[in-house]
């Protein structure tokens, strides 16, 4: 029998110095860096602060902020449709609240929403399926300061350091008092939370936090809120429609925003709908593959809602720091860059260089990790290379079993455990080969307490939004975000609804952004939101990471 | 991997393709030239978009699988199932309760099971289908949530059960119902928002939101971390 089946031979060395260090690394942590040490890190190996990796804005109301080039270049694109190709005259659907996308925010903005206005005044629009978003991939968890030595105000703490400072306080203070009455909801819908023995809830630490505040269910958290959710939302009858995206916002004479161009993926048509309030829950922008990362996210992940938002004038912030998640897979080749669990960590797993050697501490912030192991592979040159020329560290999953007791990664780990196993490799006996991965979106469109953005009519909840997490998210505050947020501006679109009167549709704002475009000499045949990522092909094929 | 060089045929729909072997289905379908509007989502196993059936050339078997999840196979026939004609079954989740009949009430055609165990073999997460709906029939409901925990409602088991179940369903009104019944509303949940609605936390709050941005940073680099 082959000693690592899922393994090609020349890693076995390797594998083998992991395995025989493993008891002597038993209990053993590497240090935590001082602020300085990170600073340092971040600036020489965090991809982020590459040069070149960036240019300035050229249009618009952010315009000067610097971005990465695959983020500047949909939004110094050309609206996907022009006015002329448009009838506005007919309006499909005039409702109270438009909500686009139907992650976890979407979902929580329509079932809040339905408790303010009648149902039939809400209409869910989504680009794939119903519940196909980020939202239902996320695996480790949810944070809420929960523990008896725990508080909102730690948990607020760890946010802005977490941050780097650059964070909106207002709607951190915000995420953090309203976490607990999130799990409470939650609970209340049959959400099932992983419990400890005596049947209190089972809190992990997380990377960058200063106590146990990660609630999780199973390795499957996401999709275990997502799916509850989901089932409430259809047993209310919220109406909606499937395979239909937003591909340009509404807006009036007064310059409020009334609602969108839908497109009909199946039958290839356009729609009207007019609201009074209109909320983006789109997600981020994992599949543009900024400087060529492989993503943990959906495929459905395109960065539309900026987009639509930065055509209307909504401010952005925050979009020149993107969140590479410290371990994406880097082996086997078929799942390179899908999600390991920041809670492998959490719960003892260790990274490793090729020499069994530690190097970095295991819950450090997301940024921070992500550094030390691009640093262990191309600046120390103590990685592995695989086969088609990705590197990677160890992380060594079968440690978990031997701290916490075996059968606990069967048990906790069931995605990541099934996931390896697929491909020969046992990560309750074999470490896992990691390298960062494109995983988040830290900043987007502006929000205010209310979700309101910068434009009237408008509110964005869940990734696309920004100012919560500032330079760098911590694990768990993105679900959190999605169901504080979402829930809120499924609240106040609804109330605003009830005041306002919305005027005779346009697409002036389109007009404008083509001057916008034309004024800054912008000559391009790009359009933008593109809706779907482009793998046909050869394609399929890529991934390089233009790293150095 | 091999993907350079060594090449398979699979045929999509019928249509014969040469693509990369070591390729996923899904991969190996872009590779042939599909933009994928259905059949696909989140590409990491998660959300079940990819239900995916086939058959290889010179077996009888039909098989089932997660297209992002399962490598190409020589002579592998494929067709994707994007979606499961099933009525969703409403309820009320704050008036129904986890009684031993509450699955046959909602479900009744469970009743029509034949243990085959065709869901179990069918199902590409491993789970135990055939188990957890006979629970549901016993009206054992911490074994449905048990067995089907891991499920990612694909879909796969209700269109190859021969007694038209939709066991996906009922397992995801068991979890609700456990979740929300059985366990119940944590106390230290309960304690901690009502600690949050008295303002207790308000004050401190409101002194870090003041705080010069250095001083915040002090507070912050000298928290005590304990985990």
């Amino acid at each position: 029998m082959e000693e690592y089946p899922g393994y090609p031979e020349e890693m076995w060395d390797s594998l083998r110095m992991v395995e025989e260090t493993r008891d002597e690394r038993i209990g053993k942590t590497y240090p935590r860096m001082s602020e300085e040490e990170r600073e340092r890190i971040l600036r020489e190996w965090h991809p982020d602060y590459k040069e070149g990796a960036k240019r300035p804005l050229r249009i618009g109301p952010n315009k000067g902020m610097m971005l990465p080039h695959e983020v500047a270049d949909i939004l110094e694109a050309h609206p996907l449709i022009t006015p002329d190709m448009i009838d506005l005259s007919e309006i499909d659907y005039d409702v109270d609240v438009l909500i686009i996308g139907a992650g976890g925010a979407g979902l929580s903005a329509a079932l809040i929403a339905s408790e303010h206005i009648d149902k039939e005044g809400i209409l869910l629009v989504q680009k794939l399926r119903l519940g196909d978003s980020n939202s239902k991939m996320s695996q480790g968890g949810i944070q809420a300061a929960l523990g008896p030595d725990d508080s909102p105000v730690l948990h607020f703490l760890d946010i802005m350091g977490g941050g780097h400072f650059a964070n909106n306080p207002e709607l951190v203070e915000i995420l953090v008092k309203e976490a607990p009455d999130v799990i409470r909801w939650h609970q209340s819908l049959g959400v099932l939370y992983d419990r400890n023995p005596d049947g209190s809830i089972k809190l992990s630490p997380g990377g960058g936090t200063c106590r146990r505040r990660m609630l999780s269910c199973k390795d499957y958290t996401g999709l275990e809120i997502t799916r509850v959710l989901l089932d409430e939302f259809l047993n209310r009858e919220i109406p909606y429609l499937e395979f239909t995206c937003a591909v340009e916002l509404l807006t009036d004479d007064s310059g409020q925003v009334v609602g969108s161009v839908l497109y009909d993926l199946d039958s290839d048509e356009y729609l009207i709908a007019r609201a009074k309030s209109t909320i983006l829950a789109t997600g981020g922008y994992g599949r543009l593959h900024i400087q060529g990362f492989e993503t943990t996210n959906h495929y459905g992940a395109t960065g539309d809602g900026i987009v639509l938002a930065y055509h209307v004038g909504a401010e952005l912030r925050d979009l020149d720091a993107t969140q590479y998640h410290p371990t994406g897979a880097a082996w086997p080749e078929q799942i390179v860059g899908q999600l390991c669990t920041e809670k492998l960590r959490g719960r003892g797993a260790q990274p490793v260089n090729r020499l069994g050697e530690l190097f970095v501490n295991p819950l450090e912030p997301r940024d921070v990790e992500a550094a030390a192991i691009i640093r262990e592979c191309y600046g120390r040159e103590l990685g592995v290379t695989t086969p088609t020329g990705m590197r990677g560290v160890w992380l060594d999953t079968p440690l978990i079993d031997i701290i916490n007791g075996e059968g606990t990664i069967e048990r906790e780990f069931a995605a990541m455990y099934r996931t390896f196993k697929r491909f020969d490799i046992d990560i309750r006996k074999e470490p896992i080969l990691v390298f960062p991965t494109l995983h988040y979106q830290n900043g987007g469109v502006v929000i205010n307490a209310r979700c309101e953005t910068t434009v009237p009519g408008l509110y964005a909840a869940g990734e696309v939004s920004g100012g919560v997490h500032g330079k760098n998210r911590l694990m768990g505050n993105s679900q959190l975000e999605l169901y504080v947020f979402g829930r809120r501006a499924g609240r106040f679109a609804a109330e605003r609804a009830k005041r306002v009167t919305v005027g005779r549709p346009t697409l002036r704002h389109v007009e404008r952004y083509e001057r916008w475009l034309r004024e800054a000499g912008i000559e391009t045949d790009r359009r933008a939101p593109i809706l779907l990522p482009e793998y046909r092909g050869k394609k399929t094929l890529e991934h390089h990471i233009r790293l150095l | 991997m091999e993907k350079e060089g060594k090449m398979v045929t699979i045929y999509v729909m019928g249509k014969k393709h040469r693509v990369p072997a070591g390729l996923t289905i899904m991969k190996a379908m872009e590779y042939a030239g599909y933009q994928l509007r259905r059949g696909v989502g989140c590409r990491g196993g998660f959300c079940g978009a990819c239900a995916t059936l086939y058959r290889v050339k010179g077996s009888y078997k039909l098989q089932a699988a997660l297209a992002c999840q399962k490598v190409v196979e020589d002579g592998m026939y494929i067709v994707q199932i994007p979606f499961t004609p099933a009525e969703k079954k409403l309820y009320d989740i704050e008036k129904i309760r986890p009684t031993p009949n509450v699955f046959v009430e909602h479900f009744p055609e469970i009743t029509r099971c034949l243990s085959c165990n065709t869901c179990t073999k069918a199902c590409p997460q491993d789970l135990m289908v055939m188990d957890y709906v006979q629970a549901a029939l016993r009206g054992d409901i911490e074994k449905v949530v048990e067995l089907s925990f891991d499920c990612i409602a694909c879909g796969l088991c209700a269109i190859r059960c021969p007694a038209e179940i939709v066991p996906y369903q009922v397992a995801q009104l068991a979890r609700r119902l456990y979740s929300k019944y059985i366990l119940g509303l944590s106390e230290e949940v309960e304690k901690r928002v009502a600690e949050v609605e008295e303002g207790k936390f308000d004050e401190e709050l409101e002194q870090l939101k003041r705080l010069p941005p250095e001083e915040l940073r002090k507070r912050y680099e000298s928290r005590e971390i304990r985990v």
